[in-house]
């Protein structure tokens, strides 16, 4: 009985540490980004790596999400003989919540596990002390780069996700089912809004980035030096980023999209 | 420093990046969606708006032509105010009628401004005079329901 309250209260404890942790961590890399900025070929080669390298999942999943959207909201509309509002359908709903969800969850596990990874490896081999040694910075040197590349790529690649969903969406109702053209356009540009939706959809997708690149670098660099800290690591990574988007996800949908 | 293929790459998915945003704010979105131009805001008084929500269309003729700003409950009037933002091109006759109509058997609520027939127009700012309340159904039912006792009643007493 003793031992599991001891357990219990040490896991407390542990998780209160490593939060805390995370926060100076976060901290610190925002101190060191401005070091980081002024070499800029570093944050472009995890642009690279982040970014450009994620782009054929992100290209392939958006296409095919909207695919299945075009399929379903047709099924569904024809019921109320309302297809014409099709296009609102598959934009509103990539622009709102998928574009910006999914993406997140491929991006991170795509690149945030990879990041973990490399950046737990470092750890392993003792790169990360090495370098404080010789007093460079790792954080400016390794890790706020890597932040800052899914920081930036995230949004992008929402972008890119919900551009290729609508363009799934209209390959499926209009060129294969038939959806009069004209009428796709025309109800998603009435029923989209600039401000409320494409707006809201990049200020989600752009809080998604930081949470998942934070967890990423973090991750990778809390690990234990181990093999197989390492891959528990990655896991984590992927785990935590999931809730982590679905989490704030809720909330922020509940602070935008009230219906006032 | 020289270029590097790598730099070339990121380039091109920053490139299509930024496109996938501006297609869905000009091709999705229609920046200019709203249209409003140079907004000036007007106000009105009604008995009841039903279900009329803030960003509902303001339109005259079937274009919109504004948005609604602001709703609020005045209580010296016991009435509600509609604030509500109108395109600077578009001037409406000081008599202007506002009605809040519903578009469709089920839709949304929206005001619909019928102009009158004066020559001075609408300065920003100014109160619409002329509301016409939205329709509540269930007292269009109650007045059908009112009236056809009020029918039905006398026919037995001339008997």
């Amino acid at each position: 009985m003793g031992g599991v309250v001891r357990r219990l209260g040490a896991m407390v404890v542990n998780g209160v540490w490593q939060l805390g942790f995370a926060a100076r961590f976060f901290w610190l890399i925002l101190v060191y980004s401005g070091q980081s900025f002024t070499r800029l070929h570093l944050t472009i080669r995890e642009l690279y790596f982040s970014g450009v390298l994620s782009l054929l999942i992100i290209l392939v999943s958006g296409l095919f999400v909207g695919l299945v959207l075009g399929l379903q909201g047709y099924e569904i509309l024809q019921r109320y003989g309302s297809t014409d509002a099709m296009g609102t359908m598959v934009a509103l709903s990539l622009l709102r919540e998928l574009g910006p969800v999914v993406a997140g969850l491929l991006f991170a596990s795509r690149a945030g596990s990879a990041v973990t990874a490399e950046i737990g490896l470092m750890k392993v081999t003792e790169q990360l002390k090495a370098m404080d040694m010789m007093a460079v910075s790792p954080i400016a040197r390794v890790v706020a780069p890597r932040f800052w590349g899914g920081v930036i790529s995230m949004p992008l690649l929402a972008a890119l996700f919900s551009a290729m969903g609508i363009f799934g969406g209209w390959l499926i109702g209009v060129v294969f089912i038939g959806v009069d053209d004209g009428a796709f356009w025309s109800q998603m540009q009435a029923a989209v809004d600039f401000r409320y939706d494409v707006m809201n959809g990049v200020l989600k997708s752009f809080v998604f980035g930081v949470a998942v690149a934070l967890i990423a670098v973090f991750e990778g660099y809390d690990c234990v030096p181990t093999a197989e800290g390492v891959s528990r690591a990655i896991t984590r990574t992927v785990v935590s980023s999931a809730l982590a988007i679905l989490a704030l996800d809720f909330v922020m949908t509940s602070f935008m999209f009230r219906g006032l | 420093m020289s270029r590097t293929t790598l730099d070339l790459w990121v380039g091109v998915f920053v490139a299509i990046g930024i496109a996938a945003l501006l297609f869905l704010a000009l091709k999705v979105g229609s920046i200019s969606g709203s249209g409003i131009q140079s907004p000036y805001t007007l106000s009105a008084h009604f008995d009841n708006i039903g279900g009329l929500k803030v960003r509902a269309p303001v339109k005259s003729a079937g274009v919109l032509v504004g948005r609604v700003e602001e709703i609020r409950y005045n209580n010296e009037r016991f009435q509600a105010e509609v604030v509500f933002t109108v395109d600077g091109r578009y001037k409406f006759p000081v008599d202007t009628f506002a009605n809040i109509l519903t578009s469709g058997l089920l839709g949304e609520q929206y005001i619909g401004l019928d102009p009158g027939g004066e020559e001075k127009n609408l300065a920003p700012g100014e109160v619409i005079k002329k509301t016409q309340s939205a329709v509540v159904l269930e007292k269009l039912i109650s007045q059908f329901m009112f009236d056809k006792a009020a029918d039905s009643e006398p026919a037995p007493a001339k008997k």
